[in-house]
């Protein structure tokens, strides 16, 4: 409760201290660049032109702070040795190429890059398009949309509990366990089978994505013009053909937001790695192996060249998020 | 749309099916989560979920007293007790005395056991071993029995994990971390997403291309670096750095969405106020910032579940101690250390995601909007 109170109090002061910033650096300015007297219309301007940096400087010195700096010195850490000190050259590079480890999470990551954003994007579809046909529609959306609200450990939880395993002629306990039993199959232990197991981790991510991607596809669904599907209608083509051939390709541009923000997800992926295999039986992944060297390895050289590695596959996705934000201003 | 469908009944019972089919997939995982939570522990560990409502079938051995405890009753030396004894009490559904047949006998009726000696079980767990001479050794005879027991919902597990495993604990240091990082900063974004919308300066369209660039930068890069800072300058791990963290990485966002609303918003009625003589400051607070209700809302619910779900921030900017171990760092915590325990794990699991789940459902509307908002199109 005391904890509780001094978040609170420090809320408020946070809160507190950001008014005061504002409204103290304003009123300071129109002191300085009072907007009547001989110079009034000069004064303006000068004030004019410096208003948008207090408007704007807080927000740039935390950015600046929180993530320009720390990319710059990623990159400057990655030449460094595992405490940050000793200038190694591009050893962390050679390492990282000849690393076993870093080639798993590699490829556990390409299919991971190739399997959800995918995945989810499809399923998403499906739903958007199943559900704005039917009356119960939005119930069924909001319950797709809910695993959206639920942590990755959460969930990690939720689908440690499907996939649990009791030894045989054992009631099964886990959901899976127990179908694969009633149809007469043997029970598996699914998170610990080599290779497999990363496509039963991914599942738990696109039942998360799913969702966000069913919301954005139905909007975009919705604003598509009547007359396209009115005059494909009078042309006799049916309901699948409208969909395929006349309202996905009014939406591409939608579906690779969608498929791009996933991506952008998956590269990140960590919690569910770590609350469910920690990257053990050859299910590591990029960020948690980064996150494994930069606590159990204890070398921040080898940890930073590991999010650069995140980081250059994010480049591609960021420039063109910067080049169709353009087109917008 | 519904005309199409509608002449097609086939299609639109295809339709209603496929959709149920979708909704149930995507439910059952948190639904059997939310059942199990519920039920008692020693059910939940030998019986599905989805029998919860059935009763539960458990072979359990149990041990009579020894000698010790024997009465004589008339010409016989009797021990008697209940087998359910230190147990959850169910039903006797049969019993035995040996380990190769311990279902041999249905209750009430009477087993023939070495020496002459009698056992009986009753259905509500009594049982009496009767026997001709007075009975020797240390340990008692084992009884075999296989009990039928009713279901049990029990709020037992909810009561266990805030009290004594430490999730009341962490439900109040998560939210010390939350609360400060969804309010903060929603007013440091707020005025830079006015300047860029409406205010004039150069370098306003570089500014905002790094804004968009930073939307999408991994926040692994930021970790080691503002790890070393931090411990250089001495904040180390305290609430005080993750908030700010939380700020820092939730304002590109921020920034980008309440942009994105306020340059929507009529410029007439910021020129008109201009036109009055008020200033950018004034227009901010009195126009601006009412008039962006839904875009603040949507932020807020953004980067309320974002930091009330994150694992990551607060493992490497807080610390693994009783004051600082947040949700989501004790729910993987006990995935380690109670991975078998599914009554502890359901239930902890249930109070993490359960604050997040009431905000989805009750402000659903504002965090769709953002989303459509937020996505670079």
């Amino acid at each position: 409760m005391e904890q509780l109170l001094l978040a609170l109090v420090s809320m408020a002061a946070g809160v507190g201290a950001c008014v005061l910033y504002f409204w103290g650096t304003n009123k300071i300015l129109d002191g300085i660049f009072p907007a009547r007297g001989e110079n009034a219309g000069r004064n303006i301007l000068r004030a004019n032109s410096i208003r948008p940096w207090l408007f704007l400087g807080p927000a740039i010195a935390l950015l600046t702070l929180y993530l320009i700096y720390p990319v710059i010195n990623s990159v400057i850490l990655s030449f460094y040795g595992p405490s940050g000190k000793s200038y190694v050259g591009t050893a962390n590079y050679s390492w990282l190429i000849s690393d076993a480890g870093f080639r798993e999470s590699l490829r556990n990551n390409l299919l991971w890059l190739f399997v959800v954003p995918a995945a989810s994007t499809f399923f998403g579809l499906i739903a958007a398009a199943l559900t704005d046909r039917i009356s119960w529609g939005n119930i069924a959306k909001s319950l797709i949309f809910m695993p959206m609200a639920i942590s990755f450990v959460g969930a990690s939880v939720i689908w440690k509990f499907v996939y649990d395993i009791r030894g045989e002629n054992i009631e099964q306990i886990g959901l899976l366990n127990a179908i694969v039993v009633a149809l007469g199959g043997e029970p598996q232990a699914w998170i610990t089978l080599p290779f497999w197991n990363n496509f039963f981790l991914m599942v738990i991510l696109i039942w998360i994505q799913t969702g966000f991607a069913m919301v954005i596809l139905s909007a975009a669904l919705r604003g598509i013009p009547e007359e396209t599907v009115e005059a494909a209608v009078l042309d006799g083509a049916n309901p699948l053909q409208i969909f395929m051939k006349i309202k996905v390709p009014q939406i591409w541009g939608t579906i690779a937001v969608v498929w791009t923000t996933i991506t952008i997800l998956v590269l990140k992926v960590f919690d569910i790695v770590l609350a469910m295999t920690n990257g053990q039986w050859g299910s590591q992944v990029l960020a948690n192996y980064m996150f494994d060297w930069m606590f159990r390895g204890l070398d921040f050289g080898r940890s930073a060249t590991i999010a650069i590695v995140i980081m250059v596959m994010v480049i591609p996705i960021m420039i063109w998020n910067i080049r169709e934000a353009r087109k917008d201003v | 749309m519904q005309g199409i469908a509608g002449q097609r009944p086939l299609l639109i019972w295809v339709v209603h099916l496929s959709v149920a089919a979708l909704v149930l997939l995507w439910t059952i995982p948190t639904f059997g989560l939310l059942v199990s939570s519920f039920r008692d522990g020693d059910q939940l560990s030998v019986s599905g979920w989805w029998t919860a409502l059935t009763a539960t079938e458990r072979n359990i051995i149990f041990r009579a007293p020894a000698s010790a405890a024997q009465v004589q009753d008339g010409d016989q030396w009797v021990i008697a007790g209940n087998v359910f004894e230190g147990q959850t009490e169910g039903e006797v559904t049969a019993f035995g005395f040996s380990s190769k047949a311990p279902a041999a006998f249905a209750p009430g009726q009477a087993a023939e056991m070495r020496r002459g000696q009698v056992l009986e079980v009753s259905r509500n767990g009594d049982f009496r071993i009767a026997s001709p001479e007075e009975m020797k050794g240390k340990r008692g005879a084992r009884i075999f029995y296989t009990s039928i027991d009713p279901p049990r919902f029990t709020l037992e597990n909810y009561r266990n994990v805030l009290f004594s495993e430490g999730i009341g604990r962490s439900f109040i240091n998560t939210l010390t971390v939350t609360i400060p990082a969804t309010i903060i900063p929603i007013l440091i974004a707020a005025f830079a997403a006015y300047a860029l919308a409406w205010m004039q300066f150069p370098g306003r369209a570089l500014l905002l291309a790094v804004v968009v660039g930073l939307l999408v930068v991994p926040l692994q890069m930021s970790l080691i670096p503002l790890l070393r800072l931090y411990t250089d300058i001495g904040i180390g791990k305290s609430y005080i750095g993750i908030w700010l963290a939380h700020t820092g990485f939730g304002l590109p966002l921020a920034i980008y969405l309440l942009r994105n609303y306020i340059k929507g918003l009529p410029k007439e009625i910021i020129e008109s106020a201009k036109v009055d003589g008020a200033s950018d400051f004034e227009i901010f607070i009195k126009i601006v910032l009412p008039l962006s209700f839904p875009a603040l809302a949507s932020f807020a619910i953004f980067q309320f579940l974002w930091t009330w779900n994150d694992l990551l921030v607060a493992t490497v900017f807080l610390g693994n101690n009783e004051e600082q171990l947040v949700m989501t760092g004790r729910l993987r915590e006990l995935l380690g250390s109670r991975g078998g325990n599914w009554e502890i794990l359901t239930a902890s699991a249930f109070v993490s995601i359960a604050v997040p789940l009431l905000v989805f459902f009750s402000l659903q509307r504002y965090l769709v909007r953002g989303l459509l908002a937020g996505s670079v199109k």
